[in-house]
Protein backbone atom coordinates (compact mmCIF):
# COMPACT_ATOMS: atom_id res chain seq x y z
CA UNK A 1 0.00 0.00 0.00
CA UNK A 2 1.19 3.32 -0.86
CA UNK A 3 2.28 5.76 2.23
CA UNK A 4 0.57 9.20 1.35
CA UNK A 5 1.61 11.85 3.82
CA UNK A 6 -0.78 12.91 7.18
CA UNK A 7 -1.64 16.45 7.90
CA UNK A 8 0.90 16.88 10.27
CA UNK A 9 3.47 15.42 7.63
CA UNK A 10 2.74 18.10 5.64
CA UNK A 11 3.91 21.53 7.12
CA UNK A 12 3.07 23.79 3.68
CA UNK A 13 0.11 25.75 4.34
CA UNK A 14 -2.71 26.15 1.36
CA UNK A 15 -2.85 29.31 1.53
CA UNK A 16 -6.67 29.03 2.70
CA UNK A 17 -5.36 30.58 5.81
CA UNK A 18 -8.41 29.07 7.91
CA UNK A 19 -6.31 28.94 11.15
CA UNK A 20 -4.36 32.25 10.42
CA UNK A 21 -7.54 33.79 11.21
CA UNK A 22 -8.79 32.28 13.61
CA UNK A 23 -5.52 33.34 15.19
CA UNK A 24 -5.71 36.98 14.16
CA UNK A 25 -9.19 37.00 15.49
CA UNK A 26 -7.95 35.67 18.99
CA UNK A 27 -5.21 38.91 18.71
CA UNK A 28 -7.52 41.44 17.63
CA UNK A 29 -9.81 40.94 21.15
CA UNK A 30 -6.15 40.29 22.99
CA UNK A 31 -5.07 44.06 21.76
CA UNK A 32 -8.56 45.19 22.95
CA UNK A 33 -8.76 43.98 26.03
CA UNK A 34 -5.02 45.10 27.11
CA UNK A 35 -6.76 48.65 27.53
CA UNK A 36 -8.58 47.22 30.72
CA UNK A 37 -7.13 46.61 33.71
CA UNK A 38 -9.62 44.00 35.10
CA UNK A 39 -12.41 41.74 33.81
CA UNK A 40 -14.73 40.79 35.95
CA UNK A 41 -17.41 37.68 35.13
CA UNK A 42 -20.68 38.23 36.98
CA UNK A 43 -21.20 34.28 37.19
CA UNK A 44 -23.45 31.37 39.03
CA UNK A 45 -24.33 28.14 36.83
CA UNK A 46 -27.23 28.93 37.93
CA UNK A 47 -30.07 30.56 36.82
CA UNK A 48 -32.58 33.18 38.90
CA UNK A 49 -29.99 34.45 41.37
CA UNK A 50 -29.85 37.72 40.64
CA UNK A 51 -26.36 37.96 38.51
CA UNK A 52 -27.84 40.97 36.05
CA UNK A 53 -29.25 42.82 38.92
CA UNK A 54 -26.00 42.42 41.17
CA UNK A 55 -23.99 43.25 37.67
CA UNK A 56 -26.13 46.57 37.11
CA UNK A 57 -25.76 48.03 40.83
CA UNK A 58 -21.96 46.77 40.85
CA UNK A 59 -21.53 48.52 37.56
CA UNK A 60 -23.47 51.76 38.22
CA UNK A 61 -21.66 51.80 42.20
CA UNK A 62 -17.92 51.48 40.31
CA UNK A 63 -19.06 53.97 37.90
CA UNK A 64 -20.10 56.19 40.63
CA UNK A 65 -16.57 56.27 42.05
CA UNK A 66 -14.77 57.63 39.03
CA UNK A 67 -13.78 54.16 37.86
CA UNK A 68 -14.32 53.90 33.83
CA UNK A 69 -16.61 50.48 34.19
CA UNK A 70 -17.56 48.85 31.26
CA UNK A 71 -19.59 45.77 31.08
CA UNK A 72 -21.45 42.88 28.76
CA UNK A 73 -24.15 41.29 28.97
CA UNK A 74 -22.89 37.88 27.41
CA UNK A 75 -26.66 36.78 27.82
CA UNK A 76 -27.19 36.83 24.14
CA UNK A 77 -30.19 34.95 24.43
CA UNK A 78 -32.07 36.97 27.42
CA UNK A 79 -30.41 40.04 27.49
CA UNK A 80 -31.64 42.00 30.40
CA UNK A 81 -28.21 44.52 31.50
CA UNK A 82 -29.11 47.53 29.05
CA UNK A 83 -32.62 47.80 30.32
CA UNK A 84 -31.43 47.81 34.08
CA UNK A 85 -28.76 49.84 33.47
CA UNK A 86 -31.40 52.27 31.80
CA UNK A 87 -29.45 52.47 28.25
CA UNK A 88 -32.27 50.48 26.21
CA UNK A 89 -32.70 50.58 23.04
CA UNK A 90 -29.60 52.40 22.52
CA UNK A 91 -27.23 53.41 19.41
CA UNK A 92 -24.24 51.82 18.68
CA UNK A 93 -21.71 54.34 16.55
CA UNK A 94 -19.79 52.53 13.96
CA UNK A 95 -15.94 52.94 13.33
CA UNK A 96 -14.01 51.06 10.95
CA UNK A 97 -11.97 50.40 14.53
CA UNK A 98 -14.59 49.14 16.35
CA UNK A 99 -18.11 49.91 17.82
CA UNK A 100 -18.96 52.20 20.18
CA UNK A 101 -20.54 51.06 23.21
CA UNK A 102 -24.01 52.68 24.51
CA UNK A 103 -23.27 54.78 27.36
CA UNK A 104 -25.66 54.63 30.56
CA UNK A 105 -26.67 57.80 32.56
CA UNK A 106 -24.81 56.46 35.69
CA UNK A 107 -21.37 56.28 33.09
CA UNK A 108 -21.33 52.80 32.40
CA UNK A 109 -20.19 51.97 28.57
CA UNK A 110 -22.79 48.89 27.66
CA UNK A 111 -22.92 46.13 24.90
CA UNK A 112 -25.74 44.09 24.67
CA UNK A 113 -27.45 41.95 22.17
CA UNK A 114 -31.08 43.89 22.75
CA UNK A 115 -28.74 46.97 20.87
CA UNK A 116 -29.13 44.22 17.59
CA UNK A 117 -32.31 43.05 17.28
CA UNK A 118 -35.34 44.94 15.60
CA UNK A 119 -38.10 43.31 17.67
CA UNK A 120 -38.28 43.31 21.13
CA UNK A 121 -39.82 40.31 21.90
CA UNK A 122 -37.95 38.10 18.74
CA UNK A 123 -36.00 35.38 20.29
CA UNK A 124 -32.39 35.15 19.05
CA UNK A 125 -32.24 33.40 15.80
CA UNK A 126 -29.28 33.07 13.24
CA UNK A 127 -29.12 32.98 9.39
CA UNK A 128 -28.29 29.64 9.00
CA UNK A 129 -29.40 26.27 6.99
CA UNK A 130 -32.34 24.81 9.26
CA UNK A 131 -30.95 21.18 9.68
CA UNK A 132 -28.65 21.13 12.40
CA UNK A 133 -28.85 24.23 14.45
CA UNK A 134 -27.80 23.15 17.75
CA UNK A 135 -24.52 22.24 15.80
CA UNK A 136 -22.85 25.74 15.05
CA UNK A 137 -25.30 27.63 17.50
CA UNK A 138 -22.43 27.65 20.12
CA UNK A 139 -19.85 28.44 17.59
CA UNK A 140 -21.88 31.36 16.38
CA UNK A 141 -22.71 32.61 19.93
CA UNK A 142 -19.13 32.67 20.97
CA UNK A 143 -17.89 34.29 18.08
CA UNK A 144 -20.43 37.43 18.31
CA UNK A 145 -19.61 37.15 22.25
CA UNK A 146 -15.87 37.25 20.96
CA UNK A 147 -17.09 40.38 19.01
CA UNK A 148 -18.94 42.08 21.95
CA UNK A 149 -15.59 42.02 24.15
CA UNK A 150 -13.12 42.64 21.26
CA UNK A 151 -15.19 44.19 18.57
CA UNK A 152 -16.03 47.01 20.88
CA UNK A 153 -14.27 50.52 21.36
CA UNK A 154 -13.88 49.99 25.36
CA UNK A 155 -11.19 52.66 25.30
CA UNK A 156 -9.00 52.23 28.54
CA UNK A 157 -10.95 50.73 31.37
CA UNK A 158 -10.94 50.17 35.14
CA UNK A 159 -13.06 47.21 35.26
CA UNK A 160 -15.11 45.34 32.67
CA UNK A 161 -17.62 43.58 34.01
CA UNK A 162 -19.21 40.55 31.95
CA UNK A 163 -22.84 38.89 32.74
CA UNK A 164 -23.04 35.38 31.97
CA UNK A 165 -25.69 33.26 31.37
CA UNK A 166 -26.79 30.27 33.21
CA UNK A 167 -24.55 27.30 32.77
CA UNK A 168 -21.16 26.08 33.00
CA UNK A 169 -20.64 25.66 29.19
CA UNK A 170 -20.87 29.51 29.49
CA UNK A 171 -18.78 30.07 31.61
CA UNK A 172 -15.85 27.64 30.13
CA UNK A 173 -17.59 29.66 26.87
CA UNK A 174 -15.74 33.05 28.10
CA UNK A 175 -13.00 31.48 30.04
CA UNK A 176 -11.77 30.05 26.21
CA UNK A 177 -12.41 33.87 25.22
CA UNK A 178 -10.25 35.48 27.65
CA UNK A 179 -8.32 32.86 29.43
CA UNK A 180 -6.89 35.33 31.99
CA UNK A 181 -9.97 36.30 33.73
CA UNK A 182 -9.01 38.53 36.72
CA UNK A 183 -11.89 38.07 38.97
CA UNK A 184 -15.03 35.57 38.62
CA UNK A 185 -17.84 36.42 41.21
CA UNK A 186 -20.12 33.58 41.40
CA UNK A 187 -23.48 34.55 42.83
CA UNK A 188 -25.40 31.80 44.56
CA UNK A 189 -27.98 31.69 47.19
CA UNK A 190 -28.36 30.28 50.46
CA UNK A 191 -30.18 27.06 49.43
CA UNK A 192 -28.63 23.90 48.83
CA UNK A 193 -29.57 23.53 45.72
CA UNK A 194 -28.30 26.41 44.30
CA UNK A 195 -25.03 25.60 46.45
CA UNK A 196 -24.98 22.06 44.43
CA UNK A 197 -24.79 23.89 40.94
CA UNK A 198 -22.53 26.68 41.79
CA UNK A 199 -20.04 24.55 42.94
CA UNK A 200 -19.33 22.91 39.42
CA UNK A 201 -19.09 26.69 38.57
CA UNK A 202 -16.46 27.15 41.45
CA UNK A 203 -14.69 24.09 40.53
CA UNK A 204 -14.33 24.84 37.09
CA UNK A 205 -13.30 28.55 37.84
CA UNK A 206 -10.62 27.08 39.81
CA UNK A 207 -9.19 24.36 37.79
CA UNK A 208 -8.98 27.47 35.13
CA UNK A 209 -6.58 29.34 37.38
CA UNK A 210 -9.42 32.35 37.34
CA UNK A 211 -7.43 35.32 39.32
CA UNK A 212 -9.80 35.48 41.93
CA UNK A 213 -13.02 33.57 42.45
CA UNK A 214 -15.45 35.06 45.34
CA UNK A 215 -18.77 34.19 45.97
CA UNK A 216 -21.71 36.87 46.87
CA UNK A 217 -24.57 35.15 48.32
CA UNK A 218 -27.82 36.51 47.15
CA UNK A 219 -31.61 36.84 48.88
CA UNK A 220 -29.96 36.25 52.01
CA UNK A 221 -32.87 36.72 54.40
CA UNK A 222 -35.71 39.66 53.78
CA UNK A 223 -36.26 42.13 56.42
CA UNK A 224 -39.63 43.65 57.12
CA UNK A 225 -39.37 47.34 56.49
CA UNK A 226 -42.40 48.05 59.32
CA UNK A 227 -41.16 45.84 61.64
CA UNK A 228 -37.76 45.10 61.04
CA UNK A 229 -38.17 41.66 61.27
CA UNK A 230 -36.23 39.26 59.51
CA UNK A 231 -37.22 36.43 57.62
CA UNK A 232 -35.47 33.86 55.78
CA UNK A 233 -36.56 33.05 52.13
CA UNK A 234 -34.25 29.98 52.21
CA UNK A 235 -33.38 26.90 54.28
CA UNK A 236 -29.97 26.12 54.59
CA UNK A 237 -26.88 27.71 54.24
CA UNK A 238 -25.70 27.39 50.99
CA UNK A 239 -23.22 29.97 50.34
CA UNK A 240 -20.97 29.45 54.19
CA UNK A 241 -21.21 26.00 52.75
CA UNK A 242 -19.45 26.38 49.93
CA UNK A 243 -17.13 28.84 51.32
CA UNK A 244 -15.87 25.72 53.88
CA UNK A 245 -15.97 23.29 51.35
CA UNK A 246 -14.07 25.03 48.13
CA UNK A 247 -12.47 27.69 50.45
CA UNK A 248 -13.78 30.28 47.99
CA UNK A 249 -14.15 33.49 50.31
CA UNK A 250 -17.81 34.87 50.75
CA UNK A 251 -17.55 38.59 49.71
CA UNK A 252 -21.17 40.04 50.44
CA UNK A 253 -24.47 38.66 51.39
CA UNK A 254 -26.96 40.84 49.67
CA UNK A 255 -30.20 41.06 51.53
CA UNK A 256 -33.25 40.88 49.72
CA UNK A 257 -35.16 43.63 48.42
CA UNK A 258 -37.86 44.20 46.18
CA UNK A 259 -37.05 47.61 45.65
CA UNK A 260 -33.90 45.84 43.88
CA UNK A 261 -35.76 44.33 41.24
CA UNK A 262 -38.18 47.05 41.15
CA UNK A 263 -35.43 49.67 40.33
CA UNK A 264 -33.56 47.53 38.15
CA UNK A 265 -36.78 47.21 35.56
CA UNK A 266 -37.25 51.21 36.01
CA UNK A 267 -33.57 51.27 34.70
CA UNK A 268 -32.20 52.98 37.46
CA UNK A 269 -29.87 50.24 39.72
CA UNK A 270 -31.12 50.98 43.28
CA UNK A 271 -27.84 51.14 44.52
CA UNK A 272 -27.57 55.24 42.61
CA UNK A 273 -31.19 56.20 44.10
CA UNK A 274 -30.94 54.26 47.64
CA UNK A 275 -27.10 53.50 48.58
CA UNK A 276 -28.49 53.36 52.32
CA UNK A 277 -30.19 50.40 51.99
CA UNK A 278 -29.31 47.27 53.25
CA UNK A 279 -29.40 45.56 49.66
CA UNK A 280 -27.01 48.50 48.34
CA UNK A 281 -24.84 48.61 51.12
CA UNK A 282 -23.38 45.04 50.75
CA UNK A 283 -23.17 45.91 46.84
CA UNK A 284 -20.83 48.98 47.67
CA UNK A 285 -19.32 46.68 50.25
CA UNK A 286 -18.99 44.07 46.91
CA UNK A 287 -17.57 47.28 44.49
CA UNK A 288 -15.00 47.36 47.52
CA UNK A 289 -13.69 44.17 47.61
CA UNK A 290 -13.72 44.38 43.31
CA UNK A 291 -12.21 47.53 43.41
CA UNK A 292 -9.30 46.48 46.00
CA UNK A 293 -8.21 43.40 43.53
CA UNK A 294 -8.20 45.86 40.83
CA UNK A 295 -5.60 47.92 42.45
CA UNK A 296 -3.93 45.02 43.02
CA UNK A 297 -4.00 43.74 39.89
CA UNK A 298 -2.56 47.34 38.59
CA UNK A 299 0.31 46.80 40.68
CA UNK A 300 1.22 43.51 39.78
CA UNK A 301 1.57 45.05 36.12
CA UNK A 302 3.36 48.09 37.00
CA UNK A 303 6.02 45.24 38.99
CA UNK A 304 6.01 42.92 35.51
CA UNK A 305 6.16 45.98 33.67
CA UNK A 306 9.12 47.42 35.51
CA UNK A 307 10.92 43.82 35.96
CA UNK B 1 -7.60 21.35 5.79
CA UNK B 2 -4.89 20.37 2.99
CA UNK B 3 -4.76 18.57 -0.18
CA UNK B 4 -2.30 16.45 -1.04
CA UNK B 5 -1.67 15.72 -5.13
CA UNK B 6 -0.75 11.95 -4.76
CA UNK B 7 0.76 11.96 -8.04
CA UNK B 8 3.30 14.91 -7.12
CA UNK B 9 2.92 14.04 -3.42
CA UNK B 10 2.69 18.19 -3.35
CA UNK B 11 0.09 20.07 -1.24
CA UNK B 12 -2.07 21.84 -3.30
CA UNK B 13 -2.36 25.85 -3.27
CA UNK B 14 -5.72 27.54 -3.07
CA UNK B 15 -6.82 29.47 -5.94
CA UNK B 16 -10.28 30.71 -6.03
CA UNK B 17 -13.63 30.68 -4.44
CA UNK B 18 -17.19 30.79 -5.27
CA UNK B 19 -20.28 31.38 -3.69
CA UNK B 20 -23.24 30.90 -5.65
CA UNK B 21 -26.17 32.19 -3.43
CA UNK B 22 -27.48 28.86 -2.28
CA UNK B 23 -25.51 27.97 0.85
CA UNK B 24 -23.36 25.68 -0.87
CA UNK B 25 -19.38 26.82 -1.88
CA UNK B 26 -16.74 25.87 -4.17
CA UNK B 27 -12.94 26.01 -3.65
CA UNK B 28 -10.75 25.51 -6.08
CA UNK B 29 -7.08 24.08 -5.04
CA UNK B 30 -4.06 23.59 -7.97
CA UNK B 31 -1.09 21.56 -7.65
CA UNK B 32 1.71 24.01 -8.30
CA UNK B 33 3.79 20.97 -9.77
CA UNK B 34 1.70 19.20 -12.18
CA UNK B 35 -1.05 22.38 -12.21
CA UNK B 36 -3.82 19.86 -11.47
CA UNK B 37 -7.33 21.32 -9.90
CA UNK B 38 -9.90 19.92 -7.70
CA UNK B 39 -12.81 21.89 -6.72
CA UNK B 40 -13.74 21.42 -3.25
CA UNK B 41 -17.56 21.66 -3.20
CA UNK B 42 -19.46 21.95 0.17
CA UNK B 43 -23.20 21.66 1.30
CA UNK B 44 -25.05 24.11 3.09
CA UNK B 45 -23.99 22.98 6.83
CA UNK B 46 -20.14 22.49 5.81
CA UNK B 47 -20.01 25.97 4.38
CA UNK B 48 -22.21 27.29 7.46
CA UNK B 49 -19.83 25.15 9.91
CA UNK B 50 -16.76 27.04 8.69
CA UNK B 51 -18.56 30.92 8.34
CA UNK B 52 -19.83 30.23 12.09
CA UNK B 53 -15.83 30.59 13.03
CA UNK B 54 -15.98 33.70 10.99
CA UNK B 55 -13.37 32.77 8.97
CA UNK B 56 -13.49 32.40 4.95
CA UNK B 57 -11.93 30.26 2.88
CA UNK B 58 -9.01 31.20 0.76
CA UNK B 59 -8.36 33.86 3.23
CA UNK B 60 -9.69 37.34 3.54
CA UNK B 61 -9.11 40.08 0.73
CA UNK B 62 -10.79 42.71 3.24
CA UNK B 63 -9.75 42.58 7.20
CA UNK B 64 -12.59 41.85 9.08
CA UNK B 65 -15.51 44.42 9.93
CA UNK B 66 -16.39 45.21 13.81
CA UNK B 67 -19.25 43.06 14.49
CA UNK B 68 -19.23 41.24 11.29
CA UNK B 69 -20.28 38.31 12.43
CA UNK B 70 -23.04 39.49 14.21
CA UNK B 71 -24.46 41.63 11.53
CA UNK B 72 -24.17 38.84 8.78
CA UNK B 73 -25.62 36.02 10.97
CA UNK B 74 -28.13 37.36 13.14
CA UNK B 75 -32.03 37.08 11.62
CA UNK B 76 -33.92 40.19 12.58
CA UNK B 77 -31.12 42.65 13.11
CA UNK B 78 -32.63 46.58 14.25
CA UNK B 79 -32.36 48.65 11.13
CA UNK B 80 -30.78 51.62 13.41
CA UNK B 81 -28.47 49.82 15.68
CA UNK B 82 -25.45 51.18 14.34
CA UNK B 83 -24.68 55.06 13.76
CA UNK B 84 -22.45 55.32 11.47
CA UNK B 85 -19.41 57.46 12.49
CA UNK B 86 -16.82 59.65 10.27
CA UNK B 87 -14.01 58.04 9.84
CA UNK B 88 -12.67 58.90 6.86
CA UNK B 89 -12.21 62.88 6.35
CA UNK B 90 -13.74 64.69 3.22
CA UNK B 91 -10.73 66.59 1.44
CA UNK B 92 -12.58 69.36 2.28
CA UNK B 93 -13.04 68.82 5.57
CA UNK B 94 -16.39 68.17 5.77
CA UNK B 95 -17.70 65.19 7.29
CA UNK B 96 -19.58 62.59 4.88
CA UNK B 97 -20.21 59.04 3.47
CA UNK B 98 -19.87 57.02 6.95
CA UNK B 99 -23.25 58.11 7.88
CA UNK B 100 -25.61 55.13 7.57
CA UNK B 101 -28.15 57.14 5.34
CA UNK B 102 -28.59 56.40 2.11
CA UNK B 103 -26.20 58.28 0.30
CA UNK B 104 -26.72 60.70 -2.45
CA UNK B 105 -25.14 60.97 -5.75
CA UNK B 106 -22.39 63.60 -5.28
CA UNK B 107 -21.47 62.70 -1.82
CA UNK B 108 -18.36 61.14 -1.29
CA UNK B 109 -14.88 61.10 0.46
CA UNK B 110 -11.38 61.98 0.44
CA UNK B 111 -9.20 59.14 -0.09
CA UNK B 112 -5.35 58.36 -0.36
CA UNK B 113 -2.74 59.93 1.91
CA UNK B 114 -0.52 61.86 -1.00
CA UNK B 115 -3.55 62.94 -3.36
CA UNK B 116 -7.05 62.81 -2.18
CA UNK B 117 -9.70 61.53 -4.31
CA UNK B 118 -12.92 62.19 -3.67
CA UNK B 119 -15.46 59.41 -4.42
CA UNK B 120 -18.54 59.81 -5.86
CA UNK B 121 -21.52 57.36 -5.94
CA UNK B 122 -23.77 57.33 -8.75
CA UNK B 123 -27.46 57.22 -8.18
CA UNK B 124 -27.86 53.55 -9.53
CA UNK B 125 -24.82 52.69 -7.08
CA UNK B 126 -27.01 54.46 -3.99
CA UNK B 127 -29.67 52.73 -5.35
CA UNK B 128 -28.05 49.49 -4.77
CA UNK B 129 -26.35 50.43 -1.40
CA UNK B 130 -29.80 51.20 -0.69
CA UNK B 131 -31.48 47.16 -0.82
CA UNK B 132 -28.62 46.48 1.47
CA UNK B 133 -30.01 45.78 4.86
CA UNK B 134 -29.73 49.18 6.70
CA UNK B 135 -28.23 46.49 9.55
CA UNK B 136 -25.19 45.99 7.26
CA UNK B 137 -25.21 48.68 5.25
CA UNK B 138 -22.40 51.10 6.96
CA UNK B 139 -20.54 48.05 6.45
CA UNK B 140 -20.89 47.36 3.04
CA UNK B 141 -20.30 51.27 2.17
CA UNK B 142 -16.79 51.31 4.43
CA UNK B 143 -15.79 48.22 2.15
CA UNK B 144 -16.93 49.85 -1.41
CA UNK B 145 -15.22 52.86 -0.33
CA UNK B 146 -11.85 51.51 1.06
CA UNK B 147 -11.97 49.63 -2.13
CA UNK B 148 -12.34 52.51 -4.54
CA UNK B 149 -9.80 54.36 -2.54
CA UNK B 150 -7.18 51.83 -2.82
CA UNK B 151 -7.82 51.53 -5.98
CA UNK B 152 -7.64 55.03 -7.21
CA UNK B 153 -11.21 54.71 -8.36
CA UNK B 154 -13.11 58.11 -7.84
CA UNK B 155 -16.63 56.91 -9.18
CA UNK B 156 -18.78 54.06 -7.56
CA UNK B 157 -20.93 52.38 -10.25
CA UNK B 158 -22.54 49.20 -10.50
CA UNK B 159 -20.43 48.14 -12.33
CA UNK B 160 -17.51 48.72 -10.41
CA UNK B 161 -19.40 47.43 -7.29
CA UNK B 162 -19.49 44.06 -8.92
CA UNK B 163 -15.43 44.70 -9.66
CA UNK B 164 -15.39 45.08 -6.05
CA UNK B 165 -17.09 42.30 -5.24
CA UNK B 166 -15.50 39.91 -7.46
CA UNK B 167 -11.81 41.18 -6.23
CA UNK B 168 -12.90 41.10 -2.33
CA UNK B 169 -14.75 38.01 -2.54
CA UNK B 170 -17.95 39.80 -1.00
CA UNK B 171 -20.22 37.00 -2.39
CA UNK B 172 -23.42 38.30 -1.02
CA UNK B 173 -23.07 42.18 -0.53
Amino acid sequence: MRKIRTYKDVTHGTGSGLLEQVVDQQHRLAERLALVRSVVAVASGKGGVGKSAITANLAAALAGRGLAVGAVDADLNGPSLARMLGVSGGRLADRASGVEPAESPSGVRVMSMEFLQQEEDAPLRWREPEMGRFIWQSTLETGVLREFLGDVEWGELDVLLVDVPPGTDKIARLLELVPELDQMLMVTTPSETSRFVVSKSVRMAREAAVGTVALVSNMVGHTCPKCGHVSELFTGDGAKRLEEESGVPVWAEIPFDPRFGAAADSGTPLVITDPDAPSCRAILELADRVEEHVAIRGEDAVERVGS
Amino acid sequence: MKFLCVECDKVMDFAERQIPGDGTLAAVFTCGSCDREIAMLTNPMETQLISSLGVKIGGREVPAQPMELARTSLEGGRDDAFVLSEDIPLASGESALASGDPVTPGEGVSAGEAAPVRIVWTSEATGRLERVPSFVRGMVKRIYTDWAREKGVSEITPENMDRARTELGLEGM
